[in-house]
């Protein structure tokens, strides 16, 4: 087992299908020549050349369009867009054609694309670049969305997206490229489908996605020491689908619910979970599940605003001391 | 164009007029439900470039007036025809419709609804012959209207700087759905803003098949010979309507009439009677063949077709499950 860092496990996703399959090309802004902006595709260019890896133009509909038609001849593209916020310039594409293609034609083609982008709040970056977006991805027909939230995750559901023939989303953050983690020296593919029990608990499920599966360990780890409150930690690594075994059997288990997001709440994965709930075991519940969510608003610059607009580990510890009545 | 193809094109041309026209009769009768975007009067365009072309191993792409480049590439007309009527023997097992025509065998790579969608699917499908090292060409067809999709700049700026294997025929048929082309688009002749790309092209009459098919000859040579793209402009027109629900109301009937002189059906059996290949009789043969063709053969199997089941409803939106269980739920070597 090495510890490597997040980008690093990524990078090494890219080499080891690259190496193996002359179909897998990578494209996107700067990550030839320059390494990629976040270092995801470091060295390929050297190593593969620039049919394989394609500094492309600042055109995120017309790439994206581009490597979901070489896909349909069984290419095998990694499409990285610089930011979440620009994915919206692709989305036609991503969805009108790479998700709908098999559907519509009747099972004769489809797009074994991969799509990666960086999301989530940085350091004061505004409006137009701090943007979580993984709900806008979900609940697309035919579209896979999964989020990693450490090493080993980026790097095994990379592997598995990339020989997956549905198209895939990989939800990034951009906070995390330089985390540290564990991941196997041995080849590894993680299902793109599932959840992941980051911690074992019995009083409380804290439900997570990327960065906020490290603001519930923080809290479990707390709400522990602290209040002598157990929680378990799920991370909902898969967005779409929704691991809907996983959410029944953990709340099964604990009956109490928090979901945690950097996410704003409405119309996202905390209400997804909770219609889940609703679905699958209501009457498990010993209280309302609560969520824990940014606040609705373009993000500001401002430091202090921008803190303000986005929850941490303390907002979970609060939520569940609340559920309890205690606190 | 060698006599004997004029006249099996003639024919082709006939057999796609005559389809077409069919579809329309079955529109009305509520056979095809909804939209439906008609060939007729545009004939020349994709039977000109096709001939110059490989159909059925180069790769064509369009956009919803597709079941002409469909039958072109090689598609089964009742297959065609079962998909618009919805039918599990549909070319897309009646899930996609009219503007979903897609034959993967024939490279007939669809059919597709937002304007201006296939350009950078073309691209990429150029990229993929450019990858893997194939003699084909990826050819895309679209209107004139589509050009004012910000995409279309996105992929010839792409298409010029990779030297890609695409040609685009543009069919500028002077309107996109109901606006004409003087009033949406400040150059009216499309090849001219290919230029700013560096992308060789070129203009000539859509109606004159062998007018085309000399164009398309150089511009497909160009393609299949390494030199990058290629745009090829065709001066054409659509008899009919946008779609079906459309009263032409933007387009004047003199201005119609004047178009219908150009019947590129009648271009070609004219000339082809002139040079004593063959006679009107001949032609009205043709017509009555075809049309019999048509209903007894094609309609009879679209009509006598069953529906795809309710149960497969959830059927194609991913890959089956089973091929795909090591990555989406583990255990995978």
């Amino acid at each position: 087992m090495a510890q490597i860092m997040l980008w690093e496990a990524i990078q090494r996703a890219h080499d080891e299908e690259m190496a193996r399959d002359p179909l897998v090309i990578c494209m996107g802004e700067d990550i030839g020549v320059a390494g990629g902006t976040y270092k995801a595709t470091k060295g390929l260019y050297e190593k593969y050349g620039p049919l394989r890896v394609m500094d492309t133009p600042i055109s995120e509909g017309g790439f994206t369009g581009l490597g979901i038609g070489a896909s349909f001849l069984g290419v095998r593209p990694i499409i990285e867009i610089m930011s979440v916020n620009f994915a919206w310039l692709a989305m036609d594409q991503m969805f009108n054609s790479a998700a709908k293609i098999r559907y519509m034609s009747g099972g004769q083609l489809e797009a074994p694309c991969v799509f990666r982008s960086a999301g989530g709040a940085a350091h004061q970056l505004g409006a137009q670049h701090s943007a979580r977006m993984e709900k806008v991805f979900m609940g697309i027909a035919g579209l896979r969305v999964v989020t990693p939230s450490n090493p080993k995750q980026a790097y095994g559901l990379l592997k598995s997206a990339i020989r997956c023939n549905d198209p895939v989303f990989i939800n990034e953050h951009e906070l995390m490229y330089n985390m540290k983690g564990e991941v196997p020296d041995a080849e590894y593919f993680m299902p793109l489908e599932g959840s992941e029990i980051a911690r074992s608990g019995t009083d409380v499920t804290l439900f997570g996605y990327n960065i906020s599966v490290h603001w519930c360990l923080k809290a479990a780890e707390i709400l522990d020491k602290q209040y002598n409150i157990s929680a378990e930690v799920v991370d909902l690594y898969s967005l779409s689908p929704l691991d809907r075994a996983g959410i029944k059997q953990s709340v099964s288990k604990t009956h109490r619910v928090v979901i945690a997001e950097e996410d704003e709440a409405p119309v996202g994965v905390g209400s997804e979970v909770i219609a889940i709930i609703n679905e699958e075991c209501f009457f498990e519940l010993d209280a309302a599940p609560v969520r824990v969510h940014s606040a609705l608003v373009p993000q500001p610059y401002n430091h202090t605003l921008e803190k303000a607009a986005i929850p941490d580990h303390e907002d979970v510890v609060k939520a569940v001391l609340k559920i309890f009545g205690r606190g | 164009m060698k006599n004997e193809d004029k006249k099996r094109v003639l024919r082709e041309m006939v057999l796609h007029r005559r389809f077409e026209e069919r579809c329309y009769q079955a529109y009305i009768e509520r056979k095809i439900g909804g939209f439906l975007h008609l060939y007729p009067g545009q004939e020349a365009c994709c039977n000109g470039v096709m001939e110059a072309a490989r159909p059925g191993h180069d790769y064509v792409i369009t956009g919803y007036r597709d079941h002409v480049h469909a039958i072109k590439c090689g598609s089964d007309p009742k297959e065609v025809m079962a998909e618009l009527y919805g039918k599990e023997t549909g070319s897309s097992k009646g899930r996609g419709g009219s503007m979903h025509i897609f034959d993967a065998a024939n490279r007939f790579m669809g059919g597709y609804a937002l304007v201006g969608g296939p350009f950078p699917l073309a691209a990429g499908i150029a990229k993929a012959i450019q990858l893997k090292g194939g003699d084909e060409i990826a050819i895309c067809f679209l209107g004139d209207a589509a050009n004012n999709q910000g995409v279309f700049h996105e992929t010839l700026n792409m298409a010029a700087l990779w030297n890609l294997p695409v040609l685009f025929v543009c069919e500028n048929n002077r309107y996109g759905i109901g606006t004409s082309i003087e009033r949406s688009t400040a150059v009216v002749h499309q090849h001219k803003r290919v230029a700013a790309y560096n992308i060789e092209a070129s203009e000539c009459d859509g109606q004159d098949i062998e007018v085309v098919y000399e164009h398309a000859r150089q511009a497909v040579d160009h393609v299949r010979s390494g030199k990058g793209p290629y745009f090829l402009e065709l001066m054409t027109y659509r008899y009919r309507g946008h779609s079906m629900s459309d009263s032409r109301g933007y387009r004047t009937r003199e201005e119609e009439e004047l178009w219908k002189q150009r019947d590129p059906i009648y271009i070609l059996r004219d000339r082809l009677i002139e040079a004593k290949e063959m006679t009107m009789a001949d032609y009205e043969a043709i017509e009555k063949e075809t049309d019999a063709y048509i209903e007894n053969e094609v309609i009879k199997f679209a009509e006598e077709s069953p529906e795809p089941r309710v149960e497969d409803l959830e059927k194609y939106v991913f890959a089956d499950r089973e091929s795909q269980k090591p990555w989406l739920t583990g255990n995978a070597a």
